[in-house]
């Protein structure tokens, strides 16, 4: 049993602790030291609230731990790399769940003694529960398109800004009548709970399943900002740090996502892009396609001094990251420099496509970012674009009239030469045509990602 | 919590989320998958507030249920974010051999 006191200044360690962790995780090198030195800080907060003069029975808690322990280990054991996206939105909805639970059963609490909560407790009580529930059902729609449980198109219905904003009203409404009259009955605070569940699934089921990556960043965010305000009901200082550290990183990410998107926040979320598919601005008519086969794609590649390969989702799709590895050891052993140009949407969550080429065994520093990259293309003899599509459209550049005009792009157009692996000709998320596969200097190479790439890790050997 | 507390609450959450915005403004795009994922375990904190209220006998019957699920879902959190966190760190590898196992 340890003293107020003593508590307090054990909890500023583990935020302490945290805030260490975040820091080194501003470098792939002590990225994992500062992970371990996070959890070293979760472990200690812990122990201290086991220690706490306030817990009075350790039945409930430990198997909680023990439960929620368990099935944590085993989903981070056995997830994908691929289905990242998915464990990250889960985490998100059980992170908000969690915080509503805490603070609907501290407002019981608080009722059930007839006791009167000042303004800012049940202010922030009410905030809590509205994020945490919001969190909590819009990362399961969003785990939902994402594990393509339920389509990932924008699911829209006539007046539904009306709805979402009438519901709010509404939500507001209970909330102000809790806040304001603290007599008021039961019913209204789960109605409030009820409500803001609903209004969790309707602010997600609008959004395309192609503008995910923003979506799960968000709702990262609300997860921590859910935690902050369950800090300012139970009062606990590391609550409100660490909740307020994880709504910034969320908010940042989201910010970067749609920056790379060359779209806002808003567009994203209430401009159900992915309900029609975008109209082609450019006809296609009268233009030819050069395609190519492996045996001279193999050639180019096997000769070329610098290579720079674009992946996409597509690769990830495929499965086909260990075969880019070996066409990758193979042009490196023949004197070539290999890059890999990774666009900030590349991947279906931040960062998603490194993960993945790291699984490949493909060393971090020849993954490059797109300003990084971009001025290199010129000097690069091929560009293999694998699975990518949007994100080397040169229209983004050049053409005011398309969808994605403005949108930063990675300039495999630049190159020398553009080989474009892809199963066939057509168009990518945004539905739009891309020039670059009509450019005199590309060439096409049709085929499934991971056939395709197997064969021509066969040809190259032979080169 | 007194006027005064409550500033001071206020000026706390104010400056991490600052702080948080410049840690999180310098960590490179290669890192930000496990960026998030980490960020969910330190959002797992949550457990602290499931624990207060699960370990107290005051809250009665219907407290322990909700604590019990709380800190299930908050442990999810904690072990499934540092543990998968820590499985896509220790896959970065630099180059030019550091690729081979």
């Amino acid at each position: 049993m340890i003293g107020i006191g003593l508590e307090r200044l054990l909890y500023l360690v583990a935020t302490v602790l945290f805030i260490t962790g975040l820091k080194q995780l501003q470098s792939p090198e002590t990225a994992r030291k500062g992970n371990q030195i996070s959890a070293a800080g979760m472990l200690l907060a812990i122990v201290i609230t086991l220690l706490s003069t306030k817990t009075m029975t350790y039945g409930t808690i430990m198997a909680g731990l023990l439960v929620g322990g368990a099935v944590g280990l085993y989903m981070a054991r056995s997830v994908a790399m691929t289905s990242m996206p998915q464990m990250v939105a889960l985490l998100n909805g059980v992170g908000g769940g969690s915080s509503l639970l805490v603070a609907t059963a501290e407002y019981l609490h608080m009722y059930e003694k007839g006791e009167a909560a000042t303004l800012d407790v049940a202010l922030s009580t009410h905030l809590g529960v509205l994020i945490g529930a919001v969190t909590l059902t819009g990362s399961a729609i969003a785990w939902a398109k994402l594990q393509e449980v339920m389509t990932g198109k924008a699911i829209t219905f006539g007046g539904q800004k009306t709805v979402n904003g009438l519901l709010f009203a509404v939500i507001a409404g209970l909330a102000a009548w809790l806040i304001v009259v603290p007599t008021a009955p039961l019913w209204a605070f789960y109605a409030l709970i009820g409500l803001s569940l609903l209004l969790g699934v309707l602010l997600v089921i609008p959004i395309g399943g192609a503008d995910m990556p923003v979506v799960i960043s968000l709702l990262n965010s609300y997860s921590g900002i859910a935690a902050a305000m369950t800090g300012f009901v139970i009062k606990s200082e590391v609550l409100v740090v660490s909740g307020a550290l994880v709504g910034s990183s969320g908010i940042i990410l989201s910010q970067i996502m749609c920056k790379a998107m060359n779209r806002s926040l808003g567009n994203v979320l209430f401009g159900a892009f992915g309900a029609a598919a975008g109209k082609s601005s450019k006809s296609s008519e009268g233009l030819t396609v050069a395609s190519t086969n492996v045996e001279e794609a193999a050639l180019q590649l096997a000769y070329a001094q610098q290579v720079i390969i674009v992946p996409g989702y597509g690769l990830a799709v495929a499965q086909a990251q260990h075969q880019v590895r070996e066409l990758m050891d193979l042009i490196e052993k023949r004197g070539g420099t290999v890059k890999f140009a990774i666009h900030p949407v590349a991947g279906r969550m931040p960062g998603h496509m490194n993960v993945l080429l790291a699984e490949a065994n493909i060393p971090y520093d020849k993954l490059i970012d797109m300003d990084d990259i971009n001025p290199e293309f010129e000097r690069t003899d091929v560009c293999l674009v694998i699975g990518a599509n949007d994100v080397v459209n040169p229209a983004a550049r050049t053409d005011p009239s398309s969808p994605i005009f403005g949108m930063p792009i990675l300039n495999a157009d630049q190159a020398k030469r553009c080989i474009v692996m892809k199963r066939g000709m057509s168009a990518g998320f945004a539905g739009i045509e891309n020039e670059l596969f009509y450019n005199p200097k590309t060439q096409m190479l049709f085929g499934d990602a991971k056939g395709t790439l197997t064969k021509l890790v066969a040809e190259v050997k032979q080169v | 919590m007194t006027g005064m507390d409550l500033i001071g609450f206020i000026v706390v959450f104010i400056l991490a989320t600052y702080l948080g915005a410049s840690l999180i403004g310098r960590v490179p795009p290669t890192l930000h998958t496990p960026l998030m994922s980490g960020a969910n375990a330190v959002s797992g904190i949550t457990v602290v507030g499931a624990m207060a209220v699960a370990g107290h006998t005051d809250y009665g019957w219907l407290g322990s249920v909700l604590g019990f699920i709380a800190i299930v879902f908050a442990m999810m959190n904690v072990v499934g974010g540092y543990a998968v966190t820590d499985r896509m760190l220790e896959m970065f590898k630099k180059g030019p051999q550091g690729g081979a196992k």
